[in-house]
């Protein structure tokens, strides 16, 4: 088990690699360029900028120094923020992001298995239908419709929750980061349920099953004890990378709640062409989703032994 | 082991949780719009995050926005027009009979916010480093009007006491300018022309060094009416009374929170939630609901910019002049105004928009299809006929694409032509614009400053954003004589005549003057609907009773 842990952490190394220059290329080739504006500069400021960043130097140059930069963890400035480094603009809004994809996590899961686990108990029965159908309804609608319906109810018709901000108000007596994360929390929800019910559906069709009720085993022990045990695995898998995009931060429900998470930071770094701080955000992503799938493999394993080895 | 795994991975997200919490502080001093008024505490939104708040590297309107209250340079903001200006940091001036020399009085009690008197040495080593090239300063060539400011920018001259700004003593600064400019006062109102506090400049890097940390809100030092108390990047500035500042009895508010808000639905929300006593702009679609429903809280404005196409002329045949006014004739600006804008928005009749002291905006574009028709088949193309397929390029919005669309129908039915339509995400529209890969591309030009040279210097060869092909030395040749008119009215006659013959042959198609559009609280008071949108925030008032909500 740790050989195969340490053996993927190593791994982390050449994918991070190619992801970087994959990254780095790509980025330079899309076209428009960080100091491009509607009011556009004298080519001399843009020529003066180019060379204050190390844009005028070539390509390969600029590869090479990057990547002596990365491997001592320094990303470089960002272009947008003019005084902040990546490293600080990572440092400032991962906490965010963190904070609701934790949260979202713990909704998604508490809603999504608990639907799922009385959707597969009563199969084909209204109980199994209404959670269902609305678990449909929840993969269907997205984040940016979903938003801004609870930020309309709670926010402004039931005064529950602020409608925009990372700040707590004192007429409301929710924390900035409860709507954003049950928004977030509602749409996994959906998928987790469904894919619970398929999960539980399957093992409590198998012969363990039966024999246990046969010997008389009370319901709620056959469910909790037995069937959960092995129909909660396909879920397993699905988490790691779920939890490493929910504590990353979503572009749409940020900017619906306006909180200042990594999720905008990435997307707008691409728009703004801020590349340093497009590089930086991948990277830490990348880390992030090959660290969580490991730690869902790892999860798997312990919980399923016929895929240890 | 199964409990020993379930017992770290919930010490694992615990700690993750508590690590997340402790890095991220959400609250502020923030309140409903009552307490706000009763603490009198202003809550606006900027937009986005400012990339800056260094007065001289500073090139967008959400920086400007907060510049303007953390800095005041010579002359100030009035209230109540745009077109005047209130003393600032000088107390008085004087100018020499063509409008190219003149002298500041900076006044006895014009302190920086660390304590620091402003002197005029102040203003000259400002602008020395804003005229630094190395700086990279997007505005720079704002101060090219002052003599020999060009050339030391270029580095064709390398003393800077070559360039025409001097301290005659701390009290008394002399500019002189490279031509009569009347409207150098109103030029002044712009954040390049504003002074940077030397001694913490140079503490925090060198002259020409970019990006230190000067800006940060434990070091910024500013000459304005509000200085900042805390800063969280996409969340809130803070500002509070800078009671160092020249005119501080004068201040009204206690403080100001700008919110970082781009989204504009959001926005929307929060102003109804109460979280904010202003909105910047309102989504196009609610626009009829509220002046119908909430005409008290509804503000519709003039603003100084125009939105227009520009046509590439260097491409067939929009290098025909009559094709290009035939394209303009075809447009019923009204139509657009009325049925897809309708936030008062004004058919753009002429490039410049109204609201310039002495000058007449020009009322030539109109819609008149039959000589549209006409141009167009004295340009070779009777009805259409044999009129390439031209693409109207916009940067992906959904505003710019309904108004394209009208506009491709309107050709469609007067001159039977067919455009297509192209979005790009915006930096690729900028590429495609800058390096003319285009036929017909959606524009904006909003003005600096009081005076028509902030619209009209834009056509002239060799502008950086002129991004048309078009030029014309007739052209050149008024504007640089009007710059050369001490006589503002003889001036403005050139001005004028300049946009005339701009118009005649247009390299854009003129669409609409803009409007402001925003939700106010009513219990704001001084903000005067203002056509440059710069407000001098010592002034804004806040009054305990608001509305229900």
């Amino acid at each position: 088990m740790i050989k195969i842990i340490v053996g993927r952490l190593l791994q982390l190394v050449p994918v991070l690699w190619i992801l970087l220059t994959l990254t780095f290329f790509l980025s330079k080739v899309v076209p428009g360029g960080p100091f491009s504006a509607e009011r556009q500069a004298t080519p001399e400021v843009i020529a003066k900028l180019n060379e204050y960043y190390g844009l005028d130097k070539p390509l390969w140059q600029q590869y090479l120094s990057y990547l002596s930069r990365v491997v001592r963890f320094d990303f470089g400035p960002s272009y947008t923020y003019q005084t902040d480094s990546v490293n600080e603009v990572i440092a400032r809004a991962f906490p965010v992001s963190l904070l609701i994809g934790c949260l979202a996590f713990c909704i998604a899961l508490a809603l999504g298995v608990t639907a799922g686990v009385i959707a597969a108990v009563n199969k084909n029965k209204l109980w199994d239908y209404l959670p269902m159908s609305l678990a449909m309804a929840g993969i269907c609608v997205p984040t940016f419709v979903m938003g801004p319906i609870l930020a309309l109810t709670f926010g402004l018709g039931l005064k529950l929750a602020p409608v925009s901000g990372w700040y707590g108000l004192n007429y409301v007596p929710l924390h900035p980061m409860v709507m954003p994360a049950l928004t977030l929390g509602l749409f996994y929800a959906a998928y987790i349920a469904r894919l619970t019910r398929g999960g539980m559906l399957e093992v409590l069709n198998q012969d363990f099953i039966r024999t246990a009720r046969a010997k008389g085993v009370p319901d709620h022990q056959i469910i909790f004890k037995h069937a959960m045990r092995g129909g909660l695995l396909p879920i397993v898998a699905f988490l790691g990378p779920t939890f490493a995009g929910l504590i990353s931060g979503s572009f749409v429900v940020e900017k619906v709640f306006n909180v200042p998470g990594l999720g905008q930071e990435f997307i707008k770094s691409v728009f703004n062409r801020d590349y340093p701080l497009i590089l930086g955000t991948v990277v830490f992503f990348g880390v992030l989703i090959v660290i969580f799938n490991l730690v869902s493999d790892v999860l798997q394993a312990l919980m399923d032994p016929r895929t240890r080895k | 082991m199964k409990k020993l795994v379930l017992a770290v991975g919930l010490i694992l997200i615990g700690g993750l949780i508590w690590y997340a919490s402790s890095q991220t502080r959400t609250v502020a001093e923030s309140r409903t719009i009552e307490e706000a008024n009763r603490h009198k505490v202003l809550l606006l939104t900027e937009g986005s995050e400012p990339r800056t708040l260094d007065p001289q590297l500073a090139a967008g309107v959400p920086e400007h926005r907060i510049v303007v209250a953390l800095t005041v340079g010579l002359v100030e903001d009035d209230p109540n027009d745009q077109s005047k200006e209130i003393p600032g940091l000088a107390d008085r001036w004087e100018h020499n009979e063509d409008f190219s020399v003149w002298t500041f009085h900076i006044r006895e009690n014009a302190k920086w916010s660390n304590g620091d008197p402003v002197t005029a040495e102040d203003f000259v080593f400002s602008y020395k480093r804003i005229l630094t090239a190395s700086l990279g300063a997007p505005y720079s060539d704002a101060l090219f009007i002052i003599k020999g400011a060009e050339d030391y920018y270029h580095g064709k001259v390398k003393d800077f006491s070559q360039v025409g700004v001097k301290a005659l003593d701390d009290h008394t600064l002399r500019i002189e300018l490279a031509g009569p400019t009347p409207y150098f006062l109103s030029a002044l109102l712009h954040d390049s022309w504003y002074p940077v506090n030397p001694k913490t400049i140079l503490k925090f890097g060198a002259i020409d060094e970019r990006d230190t940390k000067w800006t940060r809100p434990e070091n910024y030092v500013g000459t304005g009416p509000f200085k900042i108390k805390a800063w969280r990047p996409n969340d809130v500035i803070e500002l509070e009374r800078n009671p160092l500042y020249w005119d501080a009895k004068t201040v009204k508010l206690n403080g100001i929170n700008f919110y970082s808000i781009e989204n504009e639905d959001t926005a929307d929300r929060a102003f109804w939630a109460g979280q904010l006593h202003k909105t910047l702009t309102i989504p196009l679609n609610k626009v009829p609901y509220y002046r119908r429903e909430h005409p008290d809280i509804i503000h519709l404005s003039p603003y100084e910019g125009v939105y227009f196409y520009r046509l590439n002329v260097e491409r067939k045949p929009l290098d025909n002049p009559k094709v290009r006014l035939a394209l303009n004739l075809a447009i019923d600006r009204e139509s657009i105004c009325r049925n897809i804008l309708r936030a008062d928005q004004k058919p753009a009749t002429g490039f410049t928009p109204p609201g310039m002291e002495g000058y007449k905006p020009l009322d030539v574009m109109h819609y008149d299809p039959e000589r549209a028709r006409q141009l167009l088949a004295e340009a070779g193309y009777p009805n259409g006929k044999g009129f390439p397929r031209m693409k109207i390029l916009f940067n992906t919005m959904e505003s710019h694409r309904t108004i394209a669309e009208a506009i491709q129908q309107m050709w469609k039915e007067e001159l039977n032509i067919d455009v297509g339509l192209e979005n790009q995400e915006w930096k690729v529209y900028l590429e495609s614009q800058n390096t003319f890969n285009y036929d017909i591309s959606r524009s904006a030009w909003i003005g600096d400053f009081m005076d028509p040279v902030t619209f009209l210097t834009l056509w002239m060869t060799g502008n950086g954003n002129n991004n048309t092909h078009w030029s014309n030395p007739k052209y050149d040749e008024l504007i640089r004589a009007a710059g050369q008119t001490g006589d503002p009215k003889a001036r403005l006659d050139l001005l004028h005549r300049a946009e005339k013959l701009f118009l005649s042959e247009p390299p854009v198609v003129l669409v609409y003057w803009y409007v402001r559009d925003y939700l106010m609280d009513p219990s704001v008071k001084n903000w005067n609907p203002l056509v440059l949108d710069n407000h001098n925030y010592k002034f804004i008032d806040l009054e305990s009773a608001s509305r229900p909500r």
